[in-house]
């Protein structure tokens, strides 16, 4: 095929095509940059490229492959890397000035998985610093561009992969989402984004934000992509205590019923409330009917302290934020500020230096929260908070299997449009965020446009390692809907 | 105005596992600076702590043998600080849930038995080590020591004079050398201790301000800066003046204490539970198998030894005050069933040489058999106690068979009548004046003329066959 268009496949398609001997690793390789260098100037995905380190290891593959094929699922599978996830001689960023130079000695976990099936990695993505933003626009080295309107921003943090994915600029690509860092970039481009369960992915290697709240996940074109990416990187892992000892099904099995039949949807009309742009409150409500007429069971749930979490959150999450960003302190790797009187000097200028505005609020926040005096009133209020959430997601799921909601109140934003105001950013993430409180997995997936012509998408929840339920549910819907034939035109 | 002492001890003890806390790191003590570390204890971003379960084990066993209730939930905590020694900027530790809570160990202290109750005991990781660079302006930074395991110990402010804090730091560490979690090398780091202390009139209830000391590795340490700032603090409050709650060095060189920082310095360490970690269930199975598997402490132990073996108190404190000591003697006394001459032994002339070449009784030269051999020798009439005294360090040097010591020297005893006798006669002889003192009935003069044979045998006359003959040819 011609390879101008290789880069329009999705994950499971490029799959067939190397297998079958369709296409060679080199000439995905070449491809890919073929668009990359096309789009890029336009959107910014990338902080790194990889495309010498790619070059190589696709030649070495066609030369190991001539004359028999025997291949991983991954293998030559051309994807991008969020730069907060660490990886073994490529710097990793986490788009900030702190760890501009940062070249981890090791890969993270979900890394090492994916090269153990001989993946190619096309580059680092961008972010925001440290994965704290809802835009990009907190990236250190400049924001990326939504491919649907190079005006609007492409949604955070995990922004930069959402941009390569919908941009082709890679086959599928992975994020981390802490509180909808995943699933509302995905939702902005118009692309999947699954956020596993608390546990099912290992953190190990993953640059912490809020660890209790961290979990790597796909981004990819479609919900069978979804599915094979989640299944190559999912799995306990000795060196992350808190990843959970559960087997991993083969996810592509979930995929095969095309109804929704005898499975109960509850919806919560807390997620249906003032501050829901009327455009996407129709799309996801349009969304909900789709469902029904699958064969959903739709039920109408309560989900009473919603309105708490973007709080809680942001206690919780700062809270962690402040003591895991504690080890840049310009001693071991990382920046450290030139000329320093003496070390509290040192510590003052390499933190002054090195953190953009939006890390130090989210410092200074989790500082404050922890402190003597204050600790009960909010982080130990918060945690209070965090189980009343997770107690009313368990008994909800006695009733339902899955919970629809919108991913996002609006469609992507100007840029500029909220990088003043910090609250309004943060409620952003409003419907994202409660499922990593609970640690439930959630998907967003494309359900429509606006009449501007922008992404929107909408969200399914489900219980905890039940992962299957939600991509039977989300690949149902799309497989009825055909949101995904329209692509951004990118100018 | 008379003053009652209030002292209350923190120690920290190094756990002896094989690999770090977090990691699988070495912990050997004095390597190169920074060649035991891996991504995780050097806290690279990304990387995620995995706890050592030697070293939970290792704390259960420590609670046990104190006394204590082991938590069945355990939790750890980030302890929040910048230091260059401390990688990510936080110690994990342990806070609201530590692994051991009420215990109490009983030391002897002026005669009599005295029950120390231990607060708490937790897990925690230990912090690197800041090199300064004296006239380089420069501080390096080494890690090698950075998650290293330790126990820290805690007790209620039980404790009112150095000499019983002294009793309580060596039964604790003699305990932790028995149950083998940790090495006590105090000049490593290896039992760290940090008294706190306070003053009030005698009879108040209420207690006083409290100053805690640093800096001090060894025993004597302990008992000069808990008595300098005893003296210092009675001091102050004669003359009226004020005890400030503050942290305070030991200069050992100087022999004084100086504040090392002030209640309004201290941090706020901002501890809350380690999200890395899941909370730890201890199971109470786990619990009760290493229950039934700690040994025979060295309190009971002594006891045991006063009762089965009837050695005074005295004996059986220091044959138990190491477990490989009091192994070594069990030993013995199995072979040679005599425990009184075996602790002699023991605490005299083994105790020596170990204590002299710096080796523990387990690695003695001269093993049990060996020690039983020399004391059968003596019993057969072979050599004399005195012979056998002397041959000892030989013995212990040469790691030889003693009766093969005895041989090449020639030491075997004399026992021949017609040898002793013409060395009685000679003896005799040269002393005409003590033979006719004793003839006079000075008893005592036998003494000396047995001596004088004695001399003359170079130590290998039998001294009970010399004392007869010499009897008869004095009487004849």
């Amino acid at each position: 095929m011609s390879l101008t268009l290789l880069h329009k496949l999705t994950l499971s398609e490029l799959q067939r095509k190397f297998t079958a001997g369709d296409v060679t690793a080199t000439e995905i390789v070449r491809a890919y940059f073929l668009r990359v260098a096309q789009v890029e100037p336009k959107v910014n995905a990338y902080l790194t490229q990889c495309k010498d380190a790619a070059l190589a290891q696709a030649e070495r593959l066609d030369q190991a492959l001539k004359g028999w094929r025997k291949t991983t699922p991954m293998m030559a599978m051309p994807l991008a890397v969020k730069d907060n996830i660490c990886t073994e001689g490529v710097r990793t960023t986490c788009a900030s000035r702190m760890l501009d130079t940062f070249v981890p000695p090791y890969d993270a976990t979900v890394v090492a998985k994916l090269r153990a099936q001989s993946y190619l990695l096309l580059g680092k993505t961008n972010l925001d610093e440290f994965a704290m933003g809802s835009s990009t626009e907190n990236s250190a080295f400049g924001a990326s561009r939504n491919p649907w309107n190079i005006q609007t921003v492409p949604g955070g943090s995990s922004g930069g992969s959402a941009v390569a994915v919908a941009a082709d600029e890679c086959v599928a690509a992975l994020g981390s989402d802490t509180g909808g860092s995943i699933r509302q970039p995905a939702a902005f481009c118009g692309v999947v984004g699954l956020k596993p369960t608390y546990g099912r992915v290992s953190r190990y290697g993953l640059v912490a934000f809020a660890s209790s709240l961290d979990q790597i996940g796909p981004i990819t074109k479609d919900v069978t992509d979804a599915a094979l990416l989640l299944g190559a990187i999912a799995g306990h892992d000795p060196r992350d205590s808190t990843s959970a000892n559960v087997p991993v099904p083969d996810y592509l099995k979930a995929l095969k019923r095309k109804d929704l039949k005898r499975l109960k949807v509850g919806v919560p009309a807390e997620y249906f409330a003032d501050g829901l742009d009327p455009e996407v409150d129709q799309a996801v409500r349009t969304a909900i009917e789709g469902l029904r007429e699958l064969g959903a069971d739709i039920r109408e749930i309560k989900l009473p302290t919603t309105d708490a979490a973007v709080a809680t959150y942001y206690v919780i999450a700062t809270a962690e934020a402040s003591s895991n960003l504690a080890r840049y302190d310009g001693v071991k790797f990382g920046l450290r500020a030139a000329e320093s009187k003496d070390l509290l000097d040192m510590y003052l200028k390499t933190r002054a230096e090195g953190f953009g505005p939006e890390v130090k609020r989210r410092i200074m926040l989790g500082t404050y929260v922890l402190s003597a005096g204050y600790y009960d009133a909010y982080y130990g209020k918060a945690q209070a908070v965090r189980t009343l959430i997770r107690q009313e997601f368990e008994a909800a799921f006695q009733t339902v299997d899955l919970i629809v909601t919108p991913v996002t109140p609006t469609t992507a934003f100007k840029f500029g449009e909220k990088a003043q105001d910090p609250l309004q950013m943060y409620l952003s993430d409003i419907y994202t965020i409660s499922a990593n409180l609970a640690g439930l997995p959630a998907i967003a997936l494309p359900c429509g446009f606006s009449k501007a012509g922008l992404p929107i998408g909408f969200q399914l929840i489900g219980r905890p390692f039940e992962e299957e339920t939600l991509l039977r549910g989300a690949h149902a819907y799309e497989q009825a809907t055909n949101w995904r034939a329209k692509r951004p035109a990118i100018r | 105005m008379a003053y009652e002492v209030v002292i209350g001890v923190e120690v920290h003890a190094q756990l002896r596992t094989q690999s770090k806390l977090f990691c699988a790191c070495g912990t050997t003590f004095g390597l190169t600076a920074n060649s035991q570390t891996c991504p995780v204890c050097l806290g690279l971003p990304g990387t995620l702590p995995v706890i050592n379960e030697k070293a939970v084990e290792m704390a259960v066993r420590a609670g046990l043998a104190m006394n204590g209730t082991i938590g069945v939930r355990n939790r750890f905590a980030r302890k929040n600080y910048f230091y260059p020694d401390l990688p990510k900027g936080y110690q994990i530790s342990q806070y609201e849930a530590p692994i051991c809570e009420h215990g109490w160990i009983e030391i002897a202290a002026g005669g009599s038995r005295k029950r120390v109750r231990i607060r708490r005991a937790h897990l925690e990781e230990d912090a690197g080590k800041n090199l300064h660079e004296a006239g380089s302006g420069m501080s390096l930074v080494d890690l090698n020591r950075a998650g290293t395991p330790l126990l820290e110990i805690v007790t209620e402010p039980d404790l009112s004079s150095s000499e019983e804090v002294v009793a309580y730091l060596k039964s604790l560490r003699d305990l932790l050398m028995y149950l083998d979690v940790c090495d006590g090398n105090m000049e490593e780091g290896s039992f760290r201790c940090e008294p706190n202390l306070s003053l009030r009139p005698a009879g108040q209830t209420t207690f006083g301000t409290k100053v805690e000391l640093k800096n001090i590795n060894s025993f004597k340490f302990v008992k000069d800066a808990v008595d300098y700032e005893i003296k210092r603090q009675t001091k102050v409050l004669n003359e009226g003046g004020k005890i400030y709650q503050e942290t305070r060095l030991w200069n050992h060189e100087r022999g004084e204490t100086a504040v090392m920082r002030s209640k309004e310095e201290a941090h706020d360490y901002r501890y809350f539970p380690d999200p890395d970690l899941v909370p730890m269930e201890i199971s109470s199975e786990w619990i009760e198998q290493l229950r039934e598997g700690l040994p025979e402490l060295a309190s009971t132990k002594q006891q045991r030894f006063i009762t089965e073996y009837g050695v005074p108190e005295y004996d059986a404190g220091i044959l138990t005050s190491s477990k490989a000591l009091a192994v070594y003697f069990e030993a013995c006394v199995t072979l040679y069933p005599q425990p009184k001459t075996v602790s002699n032994w023991v605490m005299g002339e083994l105790l020596r040489e170990l204590n002299n070449s710096g080796t523990e009784a387990d690695a003695s030269p001269v093993t049990p058999e060996r020690l039983v051999e020399l004391l059968t020798l003596v019993d057969q009439g072979v050599i004399s106690l005195k012979v056998a005294r002397d041959i000892f360090p030989d013995v212990y040097a040469s790691g030889k068979a003693p009766a093969q010591i005895v041989q090449e020297k020639g030491l075997t005893q004399v026992s021949d009548e017609g040898a002793l006798a013409t060395m009685i006669d000679e003896v005799l002889k040269k002393n005409p004046a003590q033979v006719g003192q004793f003839k006079e009935g000075k008893q005592q003069v036998l003494g000396f003329l047995v001596g004088q044979v004695m001399k003359a045998s170079g130590g290998k006359a039998n001294p009970g066959k010399v004392n007869e003959l010499l009897k008869k040819a004095l009487a004849g």
